[in-house]
């Protein structure tokens, strides 16, 4: 293996590794929350690439059925309470009856009717975003939130078996072969003899304005330290007035949306089958894993050492990168069971 | 007709269904019966452990490949030659299981509670490409020509004769684990799930038993595999999946994950399910493909929400009542009891001890000690530090500096279960008992110190003769503390009051010289008071010293020989109890100084 070779390597590595580093945040930011390990996460990858090649080929994605039929049990499952409360709830029902069924009546409407093959490409990902992303909060509501006080078992076995309705729903939607968009820009940069493709760029941009985007989101605005106080604890952030139910779908709603766009980001840089997702977003979790589920920086570090460690392994020995790259968490438990002090947490 | 009958004519409809059921049964019952031996360990370790695995399959995988790689390898170096069949392949197969699962239990069981199941899902899928990618074991097409069992002789040809050895595992499986979960260590088992701290305060080694039904399960499913190898004589990579794994865990929850027949009943349920489901959905969406995952995980969601207890309860309550425990232990003789320390002698000896959590110094420079026969009350305004104080002297939470001694020995350091081994038992301010076990049970948890036998002699239920004397010892000391009526009611059923003396009943059937007790008469009507009264007077008496935290100040002054008060983590006086009622100092922490 020549220099060459290992920057190319490493820029693979580290275009892979960004994405990975975004879903890790996404998982650690949703366990802190609702303590809920997410691991559909990947589905949300699948998703967006996928719904947005729909949109390329002139297709009607499968996603936007789901939307609906997930609007319509949403409003089926608040609407109760909310009439129960009587007149007072008047404002809180148009709400409802906004956001899960006629939200989902108008992108349909945009999908079915004002051919989005056409679009500029932007457009395109926009409405793909439009789609997949409600349906973060739409499944916190459906799956998650009846049991949201469940211990962290549950919850996890609930994931998973969203997780395997989800992969299911996709192949449903999106058939079994994979699909590629066009990259988002075709210029590439010549580096000291290295080429760089404008997309990998594309990549770590919009990974790193997200982790801006995000920080500044956590730091500065009063949702942001809603979500961290109800991160930190959830009673407590109860007493202050911060709903536990919205934290959590905003929290489902982030997840979505970097889940979403990681897939967008990366579907022009490999094919996209239906269950791509749970690779990439089980990578991100080796990432998330290294930073204990807790910390961010640490979280996105491991995340990016996954990308980097895939690259390499795959030029070495490429039928075994998945082994490898999964094998990865033995010394991080390792280290971690080592320096623990196992204090029981009261549930 | 009792369970018991039942039981028999299950076992003999079972016996008649090859001679008279069509091809196509006996195959799906044959699979049934191997998802169902999977779903028994993860009875075990998902329903009474409270673990989880993902990664069960995989091991299901190692034991197949072990056998079918072993047997039918033509180039073997001379050593493995002695293993080149069958039985060589369940063994080689069950060695590296049990050597996975140990590996992988000792990474993770120290963590918490999520770090299994996460590990066993990168575990599942590591080794599914392994399987697919090693060439020995034939890569993603597998191995084929797997010679069928012999058994005394008898060669098991097709689906019939294994049909009856499937199910005979099977049923020895449950039987096993059912004599398990019956028996001392099976409570340690089932100790899991109320929290590592009251576990390990029975002196349950909590790492080692969650290690030892890891490893349970992992076997269950090894020997399942080879089963499988044998009975398909070809395996390829596919059945060993992650989305396989999960299966596995969906039958254990949905069947009922806390009891030995659910992993039968969901075990069933998935597998016929499936059979139809991808019969009838590919019809429906007009294409192929695994569709049956759609409608398993929304059946999940729908039970974890609805059900969480799965079929089984559900079931049986169309069963008849089993019937009332026999009392086979009456007359089961006493447990040896430790010596007895002479009224007067030391116990419990802190000097300076201080805890800090960050800034916070919740203890400071605290000192007590308690002599073998008399009562020291710990008393205090909540906030004092009084609990932090009970887990320092425990071993939950070391001091940061300072000495503990008992008994004459350092043991600021020791793990909370060895200092419960050597006589210091306590009870605790929040109950912590198992809810769906009877009072009987656990108490009994309180005496597993004083029982030696473990895992495989409980399987086979070979240590009756000490189990008899453990709950025999359980109800002398229900009896005792007034909860005779009680021993077969669900320990959640009683009120809070009473919930605290079956603490008190656990924690003196370990037997201890030391007692510690927070806030036992929180919750008491007046005379049960005055009955717990007379019952602490008695331990000191026989020379047990007792340290009391109480905020019932009448029933402390009464019983207390002497009395120390805590404020702010400090001791700010101790004496007689009618000496420190009278202190200014203590009038002040709890009334407010005058302004």
């Amino acid at each position: 293996m020549d220099l060459q070779i290992a920057l190319l390597l490493a820029q693979d590595g580290i275009v892979n590794g960004a994405i990975y580093a975004l879903l890790a945040l996404a998982l650690v930011l949703v366990f802190a929350v609702t303590r809920v390990i997410f691991i559909p996460q990947g589905e949300f990858v699948a998703y967006g690439a996928l719904t947005l090649a729909s949109f390329q080929i002139g297709q009607t994605p499968g996603t936007l059925w789901l939307l609906m039929v997930l609007g319509v049990a949403v409003a089926a499952l608040d609407a109760p309470a909310l009439w129960r409360q009587g007149c007072r709830a008047g404002p809180k029902i148009y709400g409802l009856i906004g956001r899960q069924i006629a939200y989902p009546l108008v992108i349909a409407a945009l999908v079915l009717g004002a051919q989005p093959k056409e679009w500029p490409m932007l457009l395109q990902v926009l409405l793909a975003l439009a789609v997949v992303v409600p349906l973060g909060p739409q499944l916190y509501r459906v799956a998650y939130q009846p049991i949201a006080e469940a211990p962290v078992l549950i919850l996890l076995i609930v994931s998973v078996a969203l997780h395997l309705a989800l992969v299911g729903l996709g192949l449903l939607f999106f058939g079994a072969e994979g699909s590629r968009t066009p990259a988002f820009s075709d210029a590439s940069l010549e580096v000291g003899g290295l080429t760089i493709s404008g997309q990998s760029l594309w990549v770590v941009g919009a990974s790193l304005v997200l982790i801006v985007a995000l920080y500044v989101f956590f730091e500065r605005s009063l949702y942001g330290k809603a979500l961290r106080a109800t991160a930190i604890n959830r009673a407590g952030a109860r007493l202050m007035g911060i709903s536990t139910t919205l934290a959590g779908k905003l929290s489902f709603l982030l997840a979505a949306a970097i889940g979403a766009l990681s897939g967008i980001l990366i579907a022009p840089l490999t094919t996209i089958y239906y269950d791509t997702g749970f690779l990439v977003g089980l990578k991100g979790f080796v990432g998330a894993i290294v930073g204990g589920l807790a910390s961010y920086p640490v979280a996105a570090a491991g995340a990016l050492l996954v990308g980097l460690l895939e690259a390499f392994s795959s030029f070495h020995a490429s039928a075994f990168k998945e082994v490898i790259v999964f094998t990865l968490i033995i010394p991080v438990l390792v280290w971690r069971s080592l320096t623990t002090r196992h204090v029981e947490e009261e549930e | 007709m009792t369970s018991r009958h039942l039981l028999i004519v299950f076992v003999v409809l079972l016996g008649l269904g090859p001679l008279v059921l069509p091809e196509f049964y006996i195959t799906l019952l044959n699979y049934i019966g191997l998802y169902a031996l999977v779903a028994l360990g993860l009875v075990l370790l998902t329903g009474v452990g409270g673990l989880t695995s993902f990664g069960q399959a995989a091991f299901v995988g190692l034991g197949a490949y072990a056998t079918a790689a072993l047997t039918t390898a033509t180039d073997l170096p001379a050593w493995l030659l002695p293993l080149a069949n069958p039985w060589g392949g369940l063994l080689a197969g069950l060695l590296v299981t049990a050597a996975v699962a140990l590996l992988l239990g000792v990474l993770t069981l120290r963590l918490s509670g999520h770090y299994l199941p996460l590990g066993t899902i990168a575990w599942g899928i590591s080794l599914y490409f392994l399987f697919g990618n090693l060439q020995f074991l034939g890569g993603h097409t597998g191995i084929s020509g797997i010679p069928t069992l012999s058994i005394a002789g008898i060669e098991l040809r097709d689906g019939r004769h294994y049909y009856y050895l499937i199910w005979a595992v099977l049923l020895a499986a449950v039987w096993l684990t059912h004599n398990l979960l019956d028996s001392r260590a099976g409570r340690a088992i089932r100790a899991l799930k109320g929290g590592v701290v009251m576990a390990e305060a029975m002196g349950v080694d909590t790492a080692r038993t969650k290690t030892i039904i890891f490893l349970i399960a992992a076997l269950f499913a090894c020997l399942s595999g080879w089963l499988y190898a044998h009975l398909q004589r070809f395996v390829n990579p596919t059945p060993f999946g992650l989305h396989i794994g999960i299966e596995y865990l969906f039958m254990a929850v949905i069947g009922g994950a806390a009891y030995v027949w659910g992993a039968l009943v969901g075990a069933a349920l998935i597998t016929v399910l499936k059979q139809w489901l991808q019969d009838l959905l590919p019809q429906l969406f007009g294409a192929t493909g695994n569709f049956e995952v759609i409608a398993f995980g929304l059946l999940m969601i729908v039970v974890l929400h609805r059900a969480r207890d799965g079929l089984w309860p559900w079931l049986v309550r169309w069963l008849p009542e089993k019937s009332a425990l026999a009392e086979r232990h009456r007359d089961a003789p006493p447990l040896p009891r430790r010596p007895v320390p002479a009224v007067g002698s030391p116990l419990l000896e802190v000097k300076d001890a201080i805890k800090q959590f960050g800034g916070l110094v919740a203890n400071d420079h605290m000192s007590l000690h308690v002599n073998a026969g008399e009562i020291l009350a710990l008393i205090g305004p909540n906030g004092a530090g009084k609990s932090t104080f009970f887990n320092l002297v425990t071993g939950v939470n070391p001091p940061t500096a300072g000495e503990v001694r008992f008994m004459g020995e350092r043991v600021d350091g020791h793990t909370s279960r060895m200092i419960a081994r050597m006589g210091m038992s306590r009870t605790f301010q929040h109950v912590r008992l198992l809810a769906g076990m009877t009072v009987l049970e656990n108490v009994a948890l309180g005496a597993h110190m004083r029982g030696k036998h473990g895992v495989p002699a409980a399987m086979l239920h070979l240590e009756r003769e000490e189990e008899h004397c453990l709950l025999a010892e359980a109800a002398r000391h229900c009896q005792r503390v007034g909860l005779g009526e009680h021993l077969q009611d669900a320990a959640g059923s009683l009120p809070l009051g009473k919930q605290r003396i079956v603490e008190i009943a656990r924690a003196l059937a370990a037997d201890p010289c030391l007692l510690l007790l927070d806030e036992p008469a929180a919750g008491l009507r007046f005379m049960e008071k005055q009955a717990l009264a007379e019952l602490l007077k008695q331990l000191r008496a026989e020379g047990m010293g007792i340290l009391l935290v109480e905020h019932d100040m009448e029933f402390v002054m009464d019983l207390a020989d002497r009395v120390v008060v805590m404020e702010f983590g400090k001791k700010i006086a101790e004496g007689l109890p009618h000496a420190v009622q009278s202190d200014p100092a203590v009038i002040e922490a709890y009334l407010g100084g005058v302004e």
